[in-house]
């Protein structure tokens, strides 16, 4: 209902001072109740309500500056004698000491503290009181939670100059300490000033890295040699590939030589189960994956050129963004390249116009991750560009399951070490998106913000609990994730198979469908006949929906007329 | 002499590894470990029977703290703390 209130002003009057004058009030307007708008409300009573006998309180959250601590021990070295005794002579304290034993107070206090000390003595000798009595029980079935995620701790780059957090990785026994490389990836932006050293984080202690390595050019990844925790092995800005060890300190232990390195920044870096526990490879955008042998590192053992015309030209090659490496399937490898093609090799093809062994291609842009399944190794995780797409080995021409394409960039993923069907993405905006495709497929099953800025990269512990995401200022979020997220759902390892095999059936029907329709055009003679028998199906269809529709509306006709002769009996009868 | 006697008693319990008898201002009366590591439990577990015992009384004025028990992987460390001096028993912990 519009009130609306007219007055008039003259037009030589705009502008005028406003002369305020008092008068009586005025009514304007006076609405009545209407008593017909009440029959609209239904009267309610009784009334139920709900309501508190207690102080009402609200529940604040605060975060307060950061407050920097350290941890120190104080070792004794002799107690606070009294002035007149010389706690270096022998003599002066046994005096001091027998002085005290003969002070009656002390002896009722030994007495009483002894009595006390004997019996707990004897309980702890009687029973064990910590004993775990139901540790046979199983594991209680997972509660239906809503999937959450906290924040644990955030460790910030103590440098003045933020770099981004490129690369993480996670100490391979324990799980205790965080490796994270540090660079500045914007072309040639990287500001004067900006230091290489890349950091060891402990996660007790998020003031101060633990240790500091120093390259001579920052690290673009870093990874822990899983066979030795000690050894660590960093992709470098400038193509180099450096070397540590944590005993001997900061500073590089072996780096390669610049003449056999890779010309453009070392993009993905991964060590290779082997004997020796030496070997690793790389792979970067100047097209180049590299073999090395960490005790010789002035030259790579192999080098593969990712042509895919397979002309090994440097020219034509893809540059290289990321790459995989499962031990289970040692002799092949994976690389997801720049141009959004994601290349299967083969590591023990004889020529090395055989390695490259079938590509896969859909990403419109860098695929920045590559995955494959740790319970199903034939499905593999690409992501790049808007989405996040999965692959099966057995389909060539697309991907079996995608994303659908978001508002920001995707910049980093991973499955889950514990649930086959979970994974994780990271976007541009500084969310990260938990992915459970048993429970939901359309969205994330869990969308967090993490920060405001970009979130770079991305690493999951391998109990699958605690996932690490770096930003673009350096920032490195530690996440914990709810219990639901990371147990093994009961048959979930058969319905994710379930999911994987009849997406790749789907697939495989429609690349199928495609070679049919591609036929069919090349011999345009036949096309009648095809075309003859494509209708039929459909014309089927159309009949169908409409016997349909004519049974469906019967029905309720018959249903309201039902209703109205009820309708008429009913007022008849009285 | 019944001191002597308790704290002999104590000690011979099974289990017992060393027990210790320190007095307000930190000193230790009677030990049956050496030297430094008499000092240095002494010094340290005093402080920590002051705070616990201020925080029980914290807590509850009225209450006050009867027994400690520190309980850890290799050893359980018994206190037993009174105004004058407090008691200190070391205990191999059961696997």
């Amino acid at each position: 209902m519009e009130i609306v209130y007219v007055y008039v002003k003259r037009r030589s009057e705009f502008g005028k001072q406003c002369n305020f004058s008092d008068r009586q009030a005025e009514l304007n307007i006076n609405i009545l109740p209407n008593p017909e708008l009440a029959e609209q409300f239904v009267e309610r009573n009784p009334v139920d309500t709900g309501t508190q006998c207690s102080t009402s309180m609200s529940e604040h959250e605060a975060n307060t500056e950061r407050f920097e601590m350290e941890t120190r021990g104080v070792n004794h070295v002799e107690g606070g004698w009294p002035k007149d005794v010389n706690p270096l002579e022998l003599e002066q304290t046994i005096r001091f000491r027998k002085k005290v034993e003969k002070d009656e107070n002390y002896i009722n206090a030994i007495m009483q503290l002894g009595s006390i000390m004997e019996h707990c003595i004897k309980q702890n000798n009687a029973i064990d009181i910590y004993q775990e009595y139901f540790d046979d029980e199983d594991a209680m079935e997972v509660t239906e939670e809503a999937p959450s995620a906290k924040t644990i701790n955030v460790f910030r780059d103590p440098q003045e100059i933020k770099r981004s957090a490129t690369h993480l990785s996670w100490h391979p026994d324990g799980n205790r300490k965080l490796a994270v490389s540090y660079s500045c990836l914007n072309f040639q932006r990287a500001p004067e000033g900006m230091s290489h050293e890349s950091y060891i984080w402990d996660l007790e202690n998020p003031n101060k890295p633990e240790t500091v390595l120093k390259p001579s050019s920052p690290l673009v990844t870093l990874e822990y040699n899983p066979k030795d925790s000690h050894v660590l092995l960093g992709g470098c800005y400038n193509g180099q590939l450096a070397c540590w060890d944590t005993r001997k300190g900061s500073l590089v232990a072996e780096l390669s030589t610049i003449e056999f390195s890779h010309r453009d920044p070392v993009y993905g870096t991964i060590w290779l189960q082997s004997k020796t526990g030496t070997e690793c490879f790389s792979a970067s955008t100047d097209g180049q994956v590299m073999w090395w042998d960490i005790r010789k590192m002035s030259e790579p053992t192999e080098v593969v050129i990712l042509d895919i015309a397979r002309k090994e030209q440097l020219e034509n090659a893809l540059g290289a963004i990321s790459l995989e490496f499962e031990s289970t399937l040692p002799t092949k490898f994976m690389v997801g390249t720049e141009q959004g093609i994601v290349i299967s090799c083969n590591r023990k093809a004889k020529t090395s116009a055989e390695k490259i062994v079938c590509t896969f291609s859909g990403h419109h842009g860098p695929i920045y991750a590559l995955q494959r399944n740790p319970f199903y190794p034939k499905n593999f995780l690409t992501v790049g560009d808007w989405t996040a797409r999965i692959w099966s080995e057995d389909s060539r021409e697309s991907s079996i399951m995608w994303t659908k394409y978001h508002m920001a960039y995707l910049t980093d993923g991973a499955w889950s070490p514990v649930r086959p069907a979970v994974f994780f993405t990271t976007k541009m905006d500084g969310t990260l998106d938990i992915w459970d495709f048993v429970f939901k497929q359309c969205d994330p099953a869990l969308s967090l913000k993490v920060c405001d800025e970009a979130l770079f990269c991305l690493r999951v512990q391998d109990n699958g609990c605690f996932i690490a995401c770096g930003s673009q200022l350096g920032t490195t979020t530690l996440l914990e994730v709810s219990n639901g997220l990371c147990t093994l759902q009961r048959n979930e390892k058969n319905t994710a198979s379930s999911i994987f095999e009849r997406e790749t059936r789907r697939e495989k029907i429609l690349e199928a469908r495609h070679r049919e329709m591609r036929l069919k055009e090349k011999g345009k003679v036949e096309g009648k006949d095809d075309d003859l028998r494509e209708e039929e199906p459909t014309f089927n269809l159309e009949e169908l929906v409409t016997k349909a529709e004519h049974e469906f509306f019967d029905i309720i006709y018959s249903e309201l007329r039902k209703k109205e002769t009820e309708a008429m009996k009913n007022k008849t009868k009285p | 002499a019944e001191v002597e006697e308790t704290l002999k008693r104590i000690q011979s319990h099974k289990g017992v590894i060393g027990t210790m008898v320190v007095n307000a201002e930190g000193i230790p009366i009677r030990t049956t470990l050496d030297n430094s590591t008499t000092v240095q439990y002494a010094g340290l577990l005093h402080q920590l029977t002051m705070k616990a015992r201020s925080t029980v009384r914290d807590i509850d004025p009225q209450n006050d703290l009867t027994f400690l028990r520190i309980r850890s992987k290799k050893h359980e460390i018994m206190v037993a703390p009174g105004n004058v001096a407090f008691h200190l028993v070391f205990k191999a912990s059961s696997p």
